[in-house]
């Protein structure tokens, strides 16, 4: 088995056009893994760019002074990404909602969070000194 | 990643070429909100070239259908991907849009 090694440790700036660039960069690299074409081509860069975009504007509210990390992690059993923002974070559960549903369908906003479970294994959070949401994508 | 819009007929067509997302999608909603601005009511958005579209590339899609049809127009999309089509079916979006699987079926009986 081999051991879990840091494949990325960036930051970016608060600025939306920086996330198709570093999305880019981790499907490249995961071509290079054992991962299925739609885990490259759909999972992976869905849900990195969702949780970019939230740390941007829900976490740093687009603030050019703050920055977002990404570190991604790479195991025999899974790829982990942490998005890291300087926001305090807001809370997930609560503002999770079936945006499939007669009442959401018609809206522009939240499908996000709902894609990241999707698209994902697990999506979780942490709230301490430094917000933090983790994707977990088993391999 | 970049939109090309051309006339097809009565109809625009507009090319999504690279992704539909979050940091360029304000520029195709303002493309197409010109063109209904002057006068054209059917659009067609073709992904064939598209490689992926996040929660608010969906959402500017949504929006659009809705400006569109409260001035009497029409959305159609062509061309979705597997991804894409995935993607639609995961957010029931499929059930909202007439969806084809090539621009020339998306253009019949416009």
């Amino acid at each position: 088995m081999t051991p879990s090694y840091v494949a990325l440790d960036v930051e970016i700036p608060s600025d939306v056009r920086q996330i198709e660039p570093i999305v880019n960069l981790v499907t490249e690299h995961c071509k290079s893994l054992r991962l299925s074409r739609r885990q490259c081509s759909l999972n992976i860069p869905v849900a990195l760019s969702e949780a970019l975009s939230n740390a941007i504007i829900r976490g740093n509210h687009e603030d050019p002074r703050k920055h977002v990390r990404l570190r991604a992690t790479v195991s025999d059993q899974a790829l982990v990404f942490d998005v890291v923002d300087e926001g305090s974070g807001f809370d997930m559960q609560k503002e999770s909602h079936d945006p499939t549903t007669a009442e959401y369908i018609t809206r522009e906003d939240g499908r996000g969070i709902f894609l990241m479970h999707q698209l994902m294994d697990r999506v979780e959070q942490f709230r301490g000194p430094q917000h933090v949401v983790r994707l977990t994508l088993n391999r | 990643m970049s939109f090309t819009l051309k006339k097809n007929g009565d109809v625009v067509v507009v090319d999504v070429e690279g992704q539909l997302i979050v940091g360029n999608r304000q520029e195709l909603k303002q493309k197409v909100l010109d063109e209904l601005e002057k006068g054209d009511r059917k659009f067609l958005i073709d992904f064939a070239q598209t490689g992926y579209i996040d929660s608010s590339g969906l959402g500017v899609l949504v929006s659009l259908s809705k400006k569109i049809r409260e001035h009497g127009g029409e959305l159609r999309l062509a061309n979705l991907n597997d991804d894409l089509q995935t993607l639609f079916e995961l957010t029931k979006l499929d059930t909202l849009f007439q969806i084809a699987d090539t621009r020339e079926r998306a253009l019949e009986g416009f």
